[in-house]
């Protein structure tokens, strides 16, 4: 080729890069992503096949984003120039470990529909800023979903970290079952299998994991994931005869509600019920009766439905007596051995940490006294000093379990308890603003029923919930006589659910102020 | 112990002449390093080339066997100036850091060392943490090579190139008698591939051995007017030395056609980049074979005057592949062409961005620029003229969340920033001054504690300026690893002689965590080769701090916080240190799983711990992991019409640390979590025992039940 000739010209493409694969891992640390490259190594250089990988090791390892890439070409007499980074618009085989990670190897431009087959598993490993937030902050990964869909050539899905899980092993080994079942790489299956069994390390969970993801992933006729709607539990009811009939008077007072209430209002006397006794559901009822009277059927009775959630949640508070209860329930000792994984052999220590604080200890006691000694800071200081200090229960034990069964046993006593009081003057507190505002605005009343949502978790949280309730109420108020005084509550409303401290409600409240 | 060991690969490095290794970058290194007959190497751990330390580490005993003595040093300026050996000494000796900052804490000895010039062949293995993977500022260890001349390696990213610069380096080195930079690109440093090796070579002359026969001459040491002599030196002797050796030994390397319209100049580490964009444009085959002149600079510095005007001949245009900025090469370059009055049209940073890793995209878009300007004629119609169109999707910038690294899982160092943040929602805000090391992520959310980090063991330097006191005490985080390798005189000591009214809280995990889990001299592990056991606590009040707090279980976060608060609202004024220390996580769990497995299935009695949450209790409000950001403590949705957010709960990942549990007692949270033992195999009375209790349990249970109705899940 020397000196031949002065100017060169175009060239077309080496038709040997055809055999050329090009593969990037795109993980969270932690999911054993450099374990995955190793089998993937091994498996191409088993075939005959001249094969890099590269990694970033270090820091950026500990659980956050990051891609291992391996290159492949048929060996031959003289080595390939393999790149040590993926390029976007040149990925052949993408596997992602997460659903999100698929959305971020999207983004940069490494899958595209020329070329690339996206291997992803649609678990989701949440991010701390997803996690955070005080309401609902995850992400919706539906349109990774639609984008995966336009930008891969292929396209493989599924959970793989349940398939994993169920066969007691890590996602790595499903990832590989996958990329084996896709048939991306033209090597056969036992060869996949045999670089799991050189690598010495639970060999046969992997194994398992692999072949699972492997005849899903080879399949294209597998059905897509059901989704599960929400609501979906069914529960038997199970009691003496005559709770049973009381039972089913009231289950006959929803039958003569509107259609569109029927549902919720059940799971909210369902709620109600479990929590204090049948007298309790029917005043629950009661209280719907006095909703419903003045709701609308062209309005789809909404007003009645968020009442039938909220009222059911707001009389079903989180106190001391609930708490208790629900921690010596018959059935939660056995649902914490399946959730836990404990094999019926080994036995099983369960400690709860409890720190109680005075309010909730005062709360216990009758309304008057309850008052009386809430309003003298010197006594619950005392109370606080004596009685509230962290105390780690152990509910397998005998004492601590008697302890907590007796304050569970309290059920009888609650309605004449400082707290039930307090809570129930709250809940009619807000349900007279939400009615106050029906006739000028109907959506508006259905806004503040919403907003019950903002009181949530127990002490300081708690307290914090219901400033911000309370501040929210006190905007809307301000905002009431406009139009889109409903907007504004929800706007509102979900500012309260962003951060801890209530900085967005905050601003939010400075943009109401400044045009009132 | 290491994150990772290395205990069954190093036996590779005894692989004698004319086997083949198949390898990762590191291990290759270590193997043409002892090849070359190197006397001593050492160095300190960072990404990416903490790895070679461990080779290294656990290679000590073949390195021995060879006669080469191995130091981890206590930080980067002490391993530079343990190349002082080669000073007077015809010793090869090796180091190895990350640059840029590692770069910058040796720079004083590597100053000095360029000064003296060396005898024996001097190497510093950098691991450049530039571009994606970085943890770091992003900078160049390029200008260090330029102030101080030593000469900088940059070899094309292949093992068989990379292992061939640590030869051309030591040759290099005493040639010129001027130490050598071999710059590692992060992920040339974890690439595999094969090398074809060589037997080991003992060092000529050992170190033990240069003991017998101590070396001394005062024209060497950096004192005027010495010190005038040896920048004469450099200049008039040593780089006419190198520049001769690069070219006689033809280090640079020049790929495709001599003659051309245009050329490529490019750093060896981006050869493949370079080829791959070459490759998609069909202007290189699949093995390399270009159509486009390249000059591969695998020496970066110094640039080479008559060897790239050589290049340049019968050319129109030149394009520089420089990866960084400032430009430096290119600039060199633009010189070389001025003055020689060359007509080269020369084309770099104009069409390639000035700044940020040079991807496979960045470099396709470059060439093709640079083509298209230079010389359309190579590009094919496809290319000048695409007619794919983009498929559209909807955009998914706003539904991928930022993924930084943070704390892993059961990590002891997650409790103390808990606590912390406590004592802040008390007291108030403070100002926090964070340092180098995992304890870094504290600055992320969900704990956003500590707004600055200027570098290792500075946490308490840097604030300094707030020593004298206010109304709410300075409070400064520093970690073990960086306590050692230059906090405890910089910061610590610092801290005693100005009388500093602030709090320093020395994070110990036992080992240098970040960096992969190397040992430290506080370690609690016992060592074969190393001194460990050397207690922070101990270190502090030598240098004179009175006020000093040990806690030895950090997930203890009511005591963790009292003592924090101690500190801060204590009368006493002058400087207050915690040292609040629980072993790193990771290590823990890498030790002790495996024996529990081993115990469970030989039949012996185990307790293995594990938190969950009682979703019925837990309301959706996120407290705790506003306090955690732990990957085990995650959210599910609820199969309830009643609830409208997400409840936490905890995967099976979760290893039982205790935060959860902790924090909820601490800051008063909420009583939704729990902590299950799991007792495998246990012994029969505590069956027994187990058995009548819950009998007793059964029956009260039973027993509620018959006064109410029961909604029992189907």
């Amino acid at each position: 080729m020397v000196g031949a000739q002065m100017n060169l010209k175009a060239q077309a493409l080496d038709p040997q890069m055809k055999g050329l694969i090009k593969l990037a891992v795109m993980a969270v640390g932690g999911q054993g992503g450099g374990v995955l490259t190793s089998w993937i190594e091994a498996v191409a250089q088993a075939n005959g096949y001249a094969v890099q990988a590269t990694s970033v090791a270090g820091v950026a390892q500990r659980t956050g984003a990051t891609i291992y890439y391996i290159e492949m070409a048929p060996d031959g007499e003289r080595a390939p120039v393999f790149s040590l980074a993926p390029a976007a618009g040149d990925v052949d085989i993408l596997i992602a470990a997460e659903m999100i990670e698929a959305g971020r190897a999207i983004l940069r431009g490494f899958v595209t529909p020329d070329r690339t087959t996206l291997i992803t598993s649609t678990h989701r490993s949440l991010a701390v800023s997803e996690k955070m937030v005080p309401g609902d902050g995850t992400v919706d990964s539906r349109d990774v979903r639609v984008a995966a869909e336009a930008a891969a050539q292929r396209l493989i899905m599924f959970d793989m970290e349940k398939v994993a899980v169920d066969s007691g092993s890590v996602i790595s080994s499903s990832l590989f079952g996958a990329l084996a079942g896709s048939g991306a790489l033209p090597f056969a299956r036992e060869t996949f299998e045999e670089a799991i069994r050189a690598s010495g390390k639970g060999v046969e969970t992997s194994l398992a994991a692999f072949g699972q993801a492997f005849s899903v992933a080879s399949n294209p006729e597998t059905p897509a994931e059901t989704v599960v709607a929400a609501g979906s539990k069914k529960y038997r009811v199970q009691g003496s005869e005559k709770l049973l009939q009381n039972w089913h008077l009231l289950l006959r007072r929803i039958q003569e509600f509107p259609t569109e209430v029927q549902e919720i209002t059940t799971a909210g006397l369902h709620k109600v019920v479990d929590f204090q006794d049948l007298d309790y559901g029917q005043s629950y009822l009661d209280r719907l009766d006095r909703v419903l009277g003045k709701d609308h059927a062209h309005e789809g009775f909404r007003l009645t439905r968020e009442a039938a959630k909220y009222i059911a949640n707001a009389m079903a508070y989180d106190d001391v007596i609930r708490v208790a209860d629900l921690k010596t329930r018959g059935n939660r000792f056995q649902r914490v051995r399946g959730e836990m994984g404990v094999s019926s052999e080994a036995l099983m220590k369960i400690t709860e940490f409890m720190h109680p604080r005075a309010e909730e200890l005062v709360g216990l006691l009758p309304v008057r006294w309850g008052r009386k000694i809430e309003a003298q800071k010197s006594w619950m200081e005392r109370i606080e000093h004596y009685f509230c200090k962290g105390r780690r229960l152990r509910t397998d034990s005998f004492f601590a379990f008697a302890l907590l069964y007796l304050l569970g046993g309290l059920r009888g006593w609650r309605l004449r308890s400082l707290r039930h009081a307090t809570e129930i003057e709250h809940m009619e507190r807000w349900l007279s603003v939400s009615l106050g505002y029906l006739d000028q605005n109907y959506a508006l009343a259905v806004e503040v029923l919403r907003c019950r949502r903002i009181v949530k978790g127990y002490s300081d949280t708690h307290a914090r919930g219901l400033s911000k309730f309370d501040r929210v109420l006190e905007g809307i108020a301000l905002v009431s006589a406009r139009k889109d005084s409903a907007d504004w509550a929800s706007r509102l409303r979900e500012a309260a659910l962003k951060d801890e401290k209530g900085e967005a409600l905050d601003g939010a409240l400075k943009t109401i102020r400044s045009f009132v | 112990m290491a994150e990772r060991s290395f205990a069954k690969e190093v036996q590779k490095l005894k692989l004698g002449q004319g086997e083949t290794l198949r390898c990762e970058g590191i291990l290759a290194i270590t193997k043409a390093l002892l090849e070359c007959g190197v006397g001593y190497v050492g160095g300190y751990q960072g990404a990416p080339i903490s790895h070679l330390m461990d080779v290294l580490a656990d290679a000590e005993e073949i390195l021995s066997e060879l006669g080469v003595r191995y130091e981890a040093n206590a930080s980067e300026a002490a391993a530079a100036a343990m190349l002082a050996a080669s000073v007077h000494y015809p010793i090869r000796g090796a180091v190895t850091f990350k640059g840029s900052v590692g770069v910058n804490v040796a720079s004083d000895a590597l100053a000095n060392l360029s000064s003296s010039g060396v005898t024996g062949g001097a190497l510093i293995i950098v691991g450049e943490d530039y571009g994606e993977g970085s943890s770091i500022m992003q900078e160049r260890s390029h200008a260090f090579a330029m102030k101080s001349q030593f000469w900088l390696l940059d070899p094309r990213p292949n093992l068989q190139s990379i292992v061939k610069a640590v030869e051309d380096g030591f040759e290099l080195s005493e040639a010129s008698g001027t130490p050598v930079m071999l710059m590692l690109r992060i992920r040339s440093c974890h690439v595999t591939g094969s090398i074809e090796t060589r037997d080991n070579i003992a060092p000529p002359l050992s170190v033990k051995a240069a003991l017998s026969n101590p070396q001394r001459d005062f024209s060497r040491v950096v004192l005027p007017p010495m010190s005038y002599a040896h920048e004469q030196d450099k200049i008039n002797n040593r780089w006419p030395k190198a520049e001769k050796f690069i070219m006689e030994q033809q280090l640079n390397e020049r790929f495709g056609p001599d003659r051309s319209q245009v050329g490529i100049v490019l750093q060896g580490g981006m050869y493949n980049s370079v080829i791959r964009a070459l490759q998609r444009l069909g202007l290189a085959d699949l093995h390399g074979d270009t159509q486009v002149p390249l000059y591969v600079l695998n020496v970066t510095y110094p640039l080479v005057n008559d060897e790239f005007l050589k290049f340049c001949e019968g050319k129109e245009s030149v394009l520089v592949v420089e990866e960084g900025q400032p430009e430096f090469i290119e600039q060199g370059l633009s010189t070389m062409l001025l003055r020689a009055g060359s007509t080269v049209r020369l084309f770099g940073k104009d069409i390639l961005p000035m700044a940020g890793e040079y991807t496979g995209q960045v470099l396709l878009e470059g060439v093709t620029g640079f083509l298209r300007k230079a010389a359309p004629e190579l590009l094919s119609g496809q290319v000048l003229a695409p007619n794919s169109v983009a498929p559209s999707f909807p955009d998914l910038s706003a539904s991928v969340p930022i993924r930084p690294p943070g704390f892993c899982t059961g990590c002891p160092e997650r409790p103390i920033f808990a606590a912390l943040k406590l004592v802040e929602q008390e007291l108030g805000l403070h100002q926090i001054t964070a340092d180098i090391g995992c304890h870094l992520f504290a600055t992320l959310p969900p704990f956003e504690i500590g707004g600055s980090t200027m570098g290792y063991g500075l946490g308490p330097a840097s604030n300094a300026a707030f020593g004298g006191g206010g109304e709410r005490r300075p409070i400064s985080i520093l970690g073990d690893g960086g306590f050692w390798h230059n906090g405890l005189s910089s910061s610590i000591g610092n801290m005693v002689y100005n009388r500093s009214d602030s709090v320093a809280v020395i994070v110990d995990n036992h080992y240098a965590a970040a960096t992969g889990g190397q040992d430290l001299m506080s370690s609690r592990a016992e060592s074969k080769s190393k001194s460990t056991n050397h207690p922070i606590t101990k270190a502090l009040k030598g240098v004179g701090v009175d006020w000093v707090r040990q806690i030895d279980r950090t997930y203890d976060v009511p005591k963790m916080r009292e003592i924090i608060r101690e500190a801060l609202t204590t009368d006493y004024d002058g400087p207050k240190v915690i040292v609040a220390s629980s072993e790193c996580m990771l290590n823990k769990q890498r030790r002790e799983k495996p024996l529990r497995n081993k115990a469970i299935k030989e039949g012996r009695r185990v307790e293995a711990p594990r938190f969950g949450v009682d979703e019925d209790v837990c309301t959706g409000d996120h407290a705790c992991i506003r306090l955690s950001g732990c990957p085990s403590l995650s959210l599910k949705k609820l199969d309830d019409p009643l609830r409208d957010d997400p409840v936490a709960s905890i995967d099976q990942t979760c290893v039982g640390c205790g935060n959860c549990g902790e924090v909820a007692d601490a800051a008063v949270l909420c009583p939704s979590f729990y902590r299950v033992d799991v007792v495998h195999n246990p012994g029969w009375i505590e069956k027994l025992c187990t058995r009548f209790r819950i009998q007793i349990i059964n029956w009260l249970q039973s027993r509620r039940q018959r006064g109410k109705l029961e909604f029992v899940e189907l």
